[in-house]
């Protein structure tokens, strides 16, 4: 104990008995990370820093939220109008889901455009896909707890989801419900499970944080670090970087919750819920207006239903399409296997990548667009345009795309050959150099 | 596990006999393990099923006597909605009309009016349980004089039967019976 590397007698006490400081101080600062890090590492953090958001004022709401359905609507006001800076907690929370939407969407592009999903993280890549989906799950639970017209006639579309599954599919959607629509039982359960899910997300955040620390953040050129020449200390060097992120973060988040609080939302859910009228156009939440035009875009005669329509109805069809477009990044890992990870190498990787994300906007915009001519057909052509980008471009770039040669190391480029091998002597970090 | 007894069953009887019951113990223990966690599964499982209460309150009676001929009235049943029409001749006949190889879910008019004069159906759009407009004056009706689903664009006839659009189904026809001529029980 006598040679414990902290000075403070309490710290070097407790860490005898409980190794959190090591602990911390391993994964923190000890911690090599790449130095060549750009402005799109940052999301990882802040995706983090967001769900801890969620959680406080989550938990806060709670104190005052009723879940039933006489109630929850006119709690919700209470929070807004009396409750001591409720309408701060609630705006805060509210935007919160599509912040944390915006950030995570970002992190997951970040991941396509520079390879990190390939060996040795593809688990790493399996956990964050299990996050973006248990995040879904919670959003969509949280948005049916205010009882709007919104939240009412989004919680029966989506519960009707599962009434597409052959035979077991109605008892499925009763069992869903406690009943024989969505109502009080309904919601009851959906709070009880919005309250549950982020701390199962915090397990999973855990494991994802215990596969990337194994092998290390990946980087902008996508090649191993190969020396302490490549490497700096995570702390103090991105901490401060990350906190630099946070603030320009925060300054944007709360520009929305201050001065357009709702310019995300659907006035419709100001509304309260009436089981008896369904609103002339429903929208999901902006963050599920994609998957949503993917769902629509199987009707009887489209034509990317026909070479399936022996199989299965359009609305299973629809369905299933849905959950694939997510269940598709799960084989990310194994679709693409061409050997380099960074974009920036594979010249026409990055073009069918950017293809890619205005092929989402595209949906989210046909998402958002009442199921009519031409959005229908756009919609049509731009899911069908979603799985061939993964089916069929991703793996046959792995075989015929001419990539770029790749520098031996990530000093090379900073210090012209200087870096890598050569200074393998060196055995220090950058830092100390 | 299995192949190992077996090739030790080869070699010598006593041990192959051991290893045999050691397997069949170690099966018979997972099945009784797996058969118990089910067990345990299901109350915690079934306990989100309808509970008794809400399944008490499960018919619903209505008075037909104020209806007039074509009109169409919304009543609620189990939390949802339900659609009562007293149609006219006209729509009795059109309705008995439609070639039955042109429709999604083919079902005859007969089929789905115990009484000609009444429609009862469950308003609840079959795609992703939407309320098709329609019941109420001057709401869209569809392009087939019946209802039409505001959500993803589906039409139904004046039998409240499917005829274009993505849901699968004919608007469902609740379990019913007239307890007189001017009462009718749903459920
Ligand atoms: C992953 C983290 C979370 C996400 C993405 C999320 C998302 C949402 C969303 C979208 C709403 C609807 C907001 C509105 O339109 O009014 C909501 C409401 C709510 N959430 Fe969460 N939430 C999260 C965590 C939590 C936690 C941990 C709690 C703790 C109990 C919680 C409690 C509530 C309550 C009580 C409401 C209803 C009040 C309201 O509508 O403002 N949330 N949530
Ligand atoms: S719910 Fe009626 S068309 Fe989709």
């Amino acid at each position: 104990m006598s040679d414990s590397k902290f000075k403070n007698p309490i710290v070097a006490w407790i860490d005898y008995r409980l190794p959190v400081f090591s602990f911390m101080e391993h994964e923190l600062h000890e911690y090599p990370t790449p130095k060549n890090l750009n402005y799109w590492w940052n999301f990882g953090s802040l995706a983090g820093i967001i769900l801890v958001i969620m959680i406080v004022t989550g938990i806060v709401l709670a104190m005052h939220y009723t879940a039933h359905t006489a109630f929850a609507f006119d709690s919700v006001e209470r929070i807004m109008r009396d409750v001591n800076y409720g309408w701060l907690i609630r705006y805060v929370h509210m935007n919160g889901a599509s912040a944390f939407f915006i950030v995570v969407f970002i992190h997951i592009f970040r991941g396509m455009y520079f390879g990190s999903y390939k060996s040795p993280r593809e688990i790493l890549w399996i956990l964050g896909v299990v996050i973006l989906l248990i995040m879904m799950a919670t959003a969509f639970l949280g948005y049916v707890l205010p009882w709007g017209q919104m939240s009412f006639w989004g919680a029966t579309v989506i519960t009707n989801l599962f009434s597409a599954i052959p035979i077991v599919g109605d008892s499925i959607v009763t069992l869903l419900w406690g009943g024989f629509s969505v109502d009080n039982p309904t919601l009851n359960r959906f709070f009880s499970l919005h309250y549950l899910l982020p701390f199962v997300l915090v397990g999973i955040v855990v494991l994802h944080i215990v596969a990337l620390h194994q092998h290390g953040s990946n980087n902008p050129i996508g090649i191993d670090t190969k020396s302490p020449q490549d490497t700096i200390p995570f702390h103090p060097y991105y901490t401060v970087k990350d906190l630099f992120g946070l603030g320009v973060f925060l300054i944007l988040f709360f520009g929305f919750v201050f001065f357009a609080p709702n310019f995300l939302g659907h006035p419709d859910n100001y509304i309260e819920a009436n089981p008896l009228v369904t609103p002339p156009h429903i929208v999901p939440e902006w963050y599920f207006l994609p998957f949503y035009a993917i769902l629509r875009s199987f009707t009887a005669d489209a034509l990317i239903y026909l070479p399936i329509s022996w199989l299965m109805s359009a609305k299973l069809a629809g369905v299933l399409a849905m959950f694939a477009s997510i269940m598709v990044l799960f084989i990310l890992p194994w679709l693409d296997h061409s050997p380099v990870k960074s974009a920036r190498f594979r010249p026409l990787y990055k073009q069918f990548f950017w293809l890619l994300i205005i092929d989402c906007i595209i949906l989210g915009i046909c998402g958002a667009k009442p199921a009519e001519a031409p959005w229908t057909y756009i919609a049509q052509a731009a899911t069908a345009y979603y799985f061939l980008h993964f089916i069929v471009i991703i793996p046959l770039l792995g075989f015929f795309e001419k990539t770029k040669p790749l520098p031996t190391s990530i000093s090379e480029p900073v210090l012209k050959g200087g870096g890598g091998s050569s200074s393998a002597a060196s055995t220090k970090p950058m830092e100390k150099a | 596990m299995a192949s190992s007894a077996d090739t030790a069953g080869e070699g010598s009887h006593g041990d192959g006999d051991g290893e045999t019951r050691r397997d069949f113990l170690m099966l018979a223990t997972g099945a009784f393990g797996a058969f118990g966690a089910a067990a345990a599964a299901w109350p915690l499982i079934d306990q989100m099923n309808p509970a008794a209460d809400t399944l008490a309150v499960s018919t619903t009676e209505v008075n037909l006597e104020p209806i007039k001929p074509g009109q169409r009235v919304l009543v609620k049943w189990q939390g949802k909605p339900v659609f009562i029409v007293r149609r006219t001749k006209a729509q009795i006949e059109a309705a008995g009309k439609v070639d039955l190889a042109n429709l999604p879910d083919p079902e005859t008019d007969a089929k789905r009016a115990l009484k000609p004069e009444w429609l009862i159906v469950v308003g609840v759009c079959t795609h992703l349980g939407c309320i098709p407009s329609g019941t109420k004056h001057g709401e869209l009706k569809g392009e087939f004089g019946g209802w039409f689903c505001p959500c993803h664009g589906s039409h139904y006839d004046t039998s409240g039967r499917i005829r274009k659009g993505p849901a699968p189904k004919n608007l469902p026809v609740p379990a019913y019976e007239f307890l007189s001529d001017k009462l009718v029980k749903i459920g």
